[in-house]
């Protein structure tokens, strides 16, 4: 018997609504934000299109941060228990550090964990494991964690972070390099902004916000490289 | 944005936006007759914050100690639209403070004519309510309530009289008799710099603040010290000076 081969239904950055139909057939696969019901791939978000030979996700166009293991996210410590940290992201549910995952360092048993991180300090960490969505645990151990302090924390639209960070990583150090500040990007969108001269941190702000305005345009990088170059002078 | 930021940033004489000390949020717009059914109302988009106050008119007994005198009540709700940190319920101490420094600057400065509120000695009198609604906080909700409300009154008109009755719905072209114009002007301490009008990661982090009602005569009529850090002498100098300079500036939206 002749299998009929699949159809691919939508374009490249095709703007689709949930329940559309990106292709029908079973030689397709749902992505992130798609997916199949029977012999179609149907897609779950509001966004645009990308089919990646036969691969399609749909890239939603807003909307909130669902935690994903390893991920580096930003948060802010705000209960500390005999268990560890608990940190809000910006999720319903708080983000564990456990405290074997607490820090480099050694902990030594009954140490005053405030010592560490205390209540209203930001840190950058990193997801490890996600159960469900209540039960999300993070890291302080593994490279690119730390204790954030000092500096000042934008929430950006968690879809835009991609763009901010830009291909391996160029948009950020773009920005790093015209202003000389510390920045930490977490996919859940809260990007913390510390060192640096009081003015070229606005820059960076500045920047950061026009990356997200703009994030759905072409030759975003040149753009901002400009506009860094424009203001810096 | 923790204390110690804002206080490295003081220290470096810049501010979280980028402002100077002296120097007020752009724009700072009124719009008056927002809501058609209150007497008068006013709405005051300050930076990001924004106020809206209304304007009621009701008619009963004066008190005893002053039978010629209208009556003025000042509430202020924060609700938790405007802020997530503002909770629903009985107003808090917050909200408290903001109607009675706004009321505070309306009544000291005898802005309201209360004599000519009078409809007849010690039995009836007008009672002029002024209600605050802070519609979304950014800091600075003092100046922006204050401004709205000089501007909701300002706007007021009286509603007809039925005998002793008011028509409601019904507006006469009769102004509220008004005698000053106070606007109120906040300035913030926090690492012994002062700076004006400042915006809510400021506010959450301040030493001190005072708020000082002035008119356009320049006089001071009403001042409130917040925040738990005392000050020096010549800082209070300091910081009513500032304000009574900025005062002029806020007032120029007035016109």
């Amino acid at each position: 018997m002749e299998e009929k081969m699949g159809k691919i239904l939508i374009e490249e950055r095709q703007l689709v609504v949930p329940g559309e139909e990106l292709a029908e057939g079973m030689d397709n696969l749902p992505g992130e934000g798609a997916f199949r019901e029977d012999d179609k791939i149907l897609s779950l978000k509001v966004g645009l299109a990308h089919i990646d030979n036969r691969l399609l996700k749909v890239v939603p166009l807003g909307g909130k941060y669902l935690p994903k293991d390893g991920d580096t996210i930003v948060g802010k410590v705000v209960d500390i228990g005999m268990y560890g940290w608990r940190v809000d992201f910006g999720w319903p549910f708080f983000a564990t550090i456990p405290l074997r995952d607490g820090s480099r360092e050694f902990i030594p048993n009954g140490a005053d964990l405030r010592q560490y991180y205390t209540f209203g300090d930001y840190v950058a960490c990193k997801i490890t494991k996600v159960v469900g969505s209540k039960i999300i645990d993070a890291s302080m151990k593994v490279p690119g964690t730390r204790k954030l302090s000092n500096g000042r924390l934008i929430k950006v639209q968690p879809t835009r972070v991609p763009r901010i960070i830009g291909k391996q990583g160029s948009m950020i150090s773009l920005i790093k390099e015209h202003t000389d500040c510390f920045i930490v990007v977490g996919q859940n969108g809260y990007v913390w902004i510390s060192g640096g001269e009081p003015d070229k941190q606005l820059l960076a702000v500045k920047a950061i916000r026009q990356v997200e305005k703009e994030a759905h345009g072409e030759g975003l990088t040149d753009k901002i490289s400009e506009f860094l170059k424009k203001e810096s002078k | 944005m923790s204390k110690s930021y804002v206080e490295t940033l003081a220290d470096k004489d810049a501010r979280t936006d980028g402002r100077k000390f002296d120097e007020l949020r752009k724009p700072i717009k009124i719009e008056l007759g927002v809501s058609n059914k209150a007497e008068g109302s006013a709405k005051v988009t300050w930076g990001e914050t924004e106020v809206f106050v209304g304007v009621k008119m009701a008619i009963g007994e004066p008190y005893p100690d002053s039978p010629e005198d209208g009556v003025l009540i000042t509430g202020a709700e924060l609700s938790p639209m405007a802020d997530p940190e503002f909770l629903s319920g009985p107003p808090g101490p917050e909200a408290i403070e903001l109607a009675r420094v706004v009321d505070r600057g309306i009544r000291e400065s005898k802005m309201l004519d209360t004599k000519k509120l009078c409809v007849r000695k010690g039995e009836l009198v007008w009672i002029v309510f002024v209600d605050i609604y802070p519609l979304n906080n950014d800091g600075n909700l003092i100046d922006a309530a204050s401004l709205a409300a000089t501007a909701a009154l300002k706007s007021a008109v009286f509603p007809k009289l039925n005998g002793d009755k008011i028509v409601y719905g019904d507006f006469t072209k009769t102004k509220i008799p008004l005698n000053l114009m106070p606007v109120t002007c906040t300035v913030v301490n926090i690492g012994g710099k002062s700076m004006v009008d400042p915006i809510l990661e400021e506010e959450k982090n301040f030493d001190a603040r005072i708020s000082v009602s002035v008119s356009e005569k320049g006089d001071i009529h009403a001042m409130q010290k917040g925040g738990n850090v005392g000050l020096e002498i010549d800082q209070v100098d300091e910081m009513i000076g500032l304000a009574v300079k900025k005062s002029a500036e806020i007032r120029k939206v007035l016109k």
